[in-house]
């Protein structure tokens, strides 16, 4: 019994994970209808960015909570900076495109970050160790035993995603956001600048995956240049699943996953290699049963 | 009119010769050559010719001479094909990468048909081929079945994975039907390399292809000539590919085609004329899978060698490339597109580390300055013989 702890408190670091990505994709098909598979990429890229931040602030003798903040800062002006730049020089020319042709784009800038990464690294084919800056140790509640780290990581993820959720619902630029995605043409007859609100949503997307994979690189301690891929695709089976430009769906979605995952390595641990066959499994299971996601986009279509 | 009098105009047939035999000597120069320079140069030149044809409507004069001889453009691909060979004719790594290039263009002319003609995007397409080539692993293993059954039951399973997905297939559309198959091309790997009974990441050994008593690892002896046996599998191949490019472009031809199209572009209005929308998807998805199956079969045959890393996610992407880089729905552009995806990196060593990058940036490229593709699929005209 003392592995129900150890399996919740996984599950919940991975959803939170998971729910974080799955934000970003909902939030950029709510406002512009792309999928960016490119996404998953930007996290991996936001993670080396924090490694190389906490090397050099580590050569410059900062202590480590300063180690840690201006990490966090590094990956989240560096996604940022990078995902407006996508949104700007590759997806807005494109955004009258076919949808394939958009999905295709992003995918392929998604592999082209990858690749640079690999290449242009040093020692970038390796998994790369990511420094332990959040304090050690842990308590045990009954049998089961509690990382302090993760308790933090999990808080900080759930708090951000409340933030983001804040932005979107409750601030000026969260209201020409969602005006934006409501109708485009009419928010930019209500003098709502277009080609600022685009990129800037973009640039929100984004942070929320420098975030999570900040937070990634802390729980894990080890990073890599292909953990992005896996995670785009869980990030938007997820978002699919939670039913597309709905917030909340998505973070529904992406414990969903984490849970189906954590329950196959609970229960049989012996598949535990198995545990994204059978999650992918029932995401097509349920995609079949309900085709446009469980929240399901409202509306019939119009001929 | 009739048919008959469009003949009266005689459209000249050299540009049809010269194409021909220009696609020939490039394609024989840019596999031969090994010279980096020598190679750039070629890749240029051919490039350059091609852009003036484009430009100076050569290519038009070469469509129209070649819609009004179909057997003669046949009759000379067949020549040019042959004479290719036989220059290549102990190259073996050329002629190995030749077969590459058309099976890459066999699978992407089942995604033609699946993502171009009935809109069905499907991004397992290197997961579907991987099943025929595990089919043909596993059969082989058995033995007892000839080749010839067992490269068309490398198709058949792949069919049967796949009409395991028709249902979600059929039930989702645009992004959402882009979740289906890409969730299934990322679990078929991740399952082969937890299975141990597949061989896991090493993957499996298998013999080459014995077509009818045709042993295809030994070499060809003909008219005192030797020819190095991956000439078996070009022929193979290549016949293949004519095989599959004739079916399609006969379907595209054909009602079927015009249905296909109808249901792509406008399901409201095809269930409005009365046409079975999941039949004829669940027909474009049976003959892209069949196709994929089949050639990942052959591919497995020929390499003797399969492993889960030959079948990934990215795989899928580079066959979407294609498609999209020749023109999506155009069965002629996906020949130039495979040529360029497949060979070009093996043959500019500089690029072989960069490989994935300079796919990406391709088609990056491509999508932004050409969005149709290298080329475009030209809309469909329907009766231009009543018109004319």
């Amino acid at each position: 019994m003392g592995m129900i702890g150890q399996h919740l408190l996984n599950g919940l670091m991975q959803g939170t994970i998971y729910g974080l990505v799955a934000m970003g994709f909902t939030i950029f098909f709510g406002v512009m209808n792309v999928i960016k598979f490119s996404h998953g990429d930007v996290l991996t890229l936001g993670a080396f960015g924090g490694l190389v931040a906490v090397w050099a602030a580590n050569a410059l003798g900062l202590s480590v909570p300063l180690q840690f903040i201006v990490a966090l800062c590094v990956a989240m002006a560096l996604t940022a900076v990078v995902g407006a730049g996508i949104s700007h020089f590759l997806i807005m020319p494109l955004r009258n495109a076919p949808p394939l042709n958009m999905l295709l784009m992003t995918m392929m800038v998604g592999t082209a970050i990858r690749e640079a990464i690999r290449l242009f690294f040093p020692n970038g084919t390796n998994p790369q160790r990511f420094p332990e800056l959040l304090p050690a140790g842990g308590f045990n509640i009954g049998p089961s035993f509690f990382r302090t780290d993760a308790i933090i990581l999990i808080i900080a993820g759930a708090a951000s995603i409340g933030a983001v959720y804040w932005i979107i619902n409750h601030s000026k630029f969260g209201l020409a956001m969602r005006a934006v995605a409501e109708d485009t043409e009419t928010a930019r007859v209500m003098g709502i600048n277009f080609g600022r609100i685009i990129p800037l949503t973009f640039a929100l997307g984004s942070i929320t995956a420098g975030f999570a994979g900040m937070i990634y690189a802390l729980y894990y301690s080890e990073i890599n240049y292909s953990m992005g891929l896996l995670l785009a695709v869980i990030g938007f089976t997820a978002a699919i699943v939670g039913g597309l430009g709905n917030i909340w769906g998505a973070i529904i979605g992406g414990y969903l996953f984490a849970g189906l995952q954590t329950f196959v390595v609970a229960a049989m641990p012996s598949m535990s290699d198995y545990k994204n066959v059978f999650a992918f499994v029932l995401i097509i299971v349920l995609i079949t049963w309900r085709p446009t996601g469980l929240l399901a986009e409202r509306g019939s279509e119009r001929v | 009119m009739t048919p008959t009098s469009r003949t009266l105009v005689r459209v000249p047939v050299w540009p049809l010769f010269v194409a021909v035999a220009f696609a020939a000597v490039a394609l024989t120069a840019l596999v031969l050559i090994e010279n980096q320079k020598l190679l750039g140069a070629a890749l240029a030149i051919t490039a350059a010719v091609c852009f003036c044809a484009a430009r100076f409507g050569g290519v038009a004069a070469m469509e129209v001479a070649a819609s009004e001889n179909p057997w003669l453009l046949r009759g000379l691909i067949t020549v040019a094909s042959l004479a290719v060979i036989f220059v290549l004719r102990d190259d073996n790594f050329g002629l190995l990468m030749l077969a590459t290039v058309l099976i890459y263009a066999t699978i992407c002319l089942g995604l033609t048909v699946q993502m171009g003609y009935a809109g069905l995007t499907n991004f397992a397409a290197a997961a579907f081929a991987g099943t025929g080539g595990y089919t043909a692993a596993m059969l082989g293993r058995q033995g007892g079945l000839p080749d010839a059954l067992v490269l068309v039951c490398g198709g058949l399973v792949a069919v049967f994975i796949g009409s395991l997905l028709i249902l979600p297939v059929l039930r989702t559309r645009g992004h959402y039907g882009a979740l289906t198959t890409m969730a299934f091309g990322v679990m078929f790997n991740v399952f082969l390399d937890a299975n141990d009974f597949f061989g896991g990441p090493q993957g499996l050994k298998l013999p080459g292809i014995n077509l009818f008593g045709w042993d295809f690892t030994n070499d060809i002896h003909i008219f005192g000539l030797v020819l190095s046996s991956y000439v078996n599998y070009v022929i193979l191949t290549g016949i293949l590919t004519a095989l599959a490019m004739i079916f399609v472009g006969l379907l595209d031809r054909s009602w079927v085609g015009v249905w296909f199209d109808v249901v792509r572009l406008d399901e409201t209005a095809a269930s409005v004329f009365g046409l079975k929308i999941a039949y004829w998807k669940v027909l474009a998805f049976t003959i892209g899978n069949f196709l994929a199956g089949l050639m990942g079969a052959v591919y497995a045959k020929m390499t003797g060698f399969i492993a889960p890393a030959n079948f990934t996610f990215g795989d899928s992407l580079v066959m979407v490339s294609i498609v999209i880089l020749g023109g999506i729905g155009n069965r002629w552009g996906v020949l130039p597109a495979a040529l360029i995806v497949v060979l070009l990196p093996e043959k500019l060593q500089f690029i072989q580390e960069y490989r994935l990058i300079f796919y990406a940036v391709l088609v990056i490229a491509i999508l932004t300055m050409r969005p149709d593709g290298l080329v475009a699929r030209r809309v469909r005209k329907l009766h231009t013989e009543t018109s004319a």
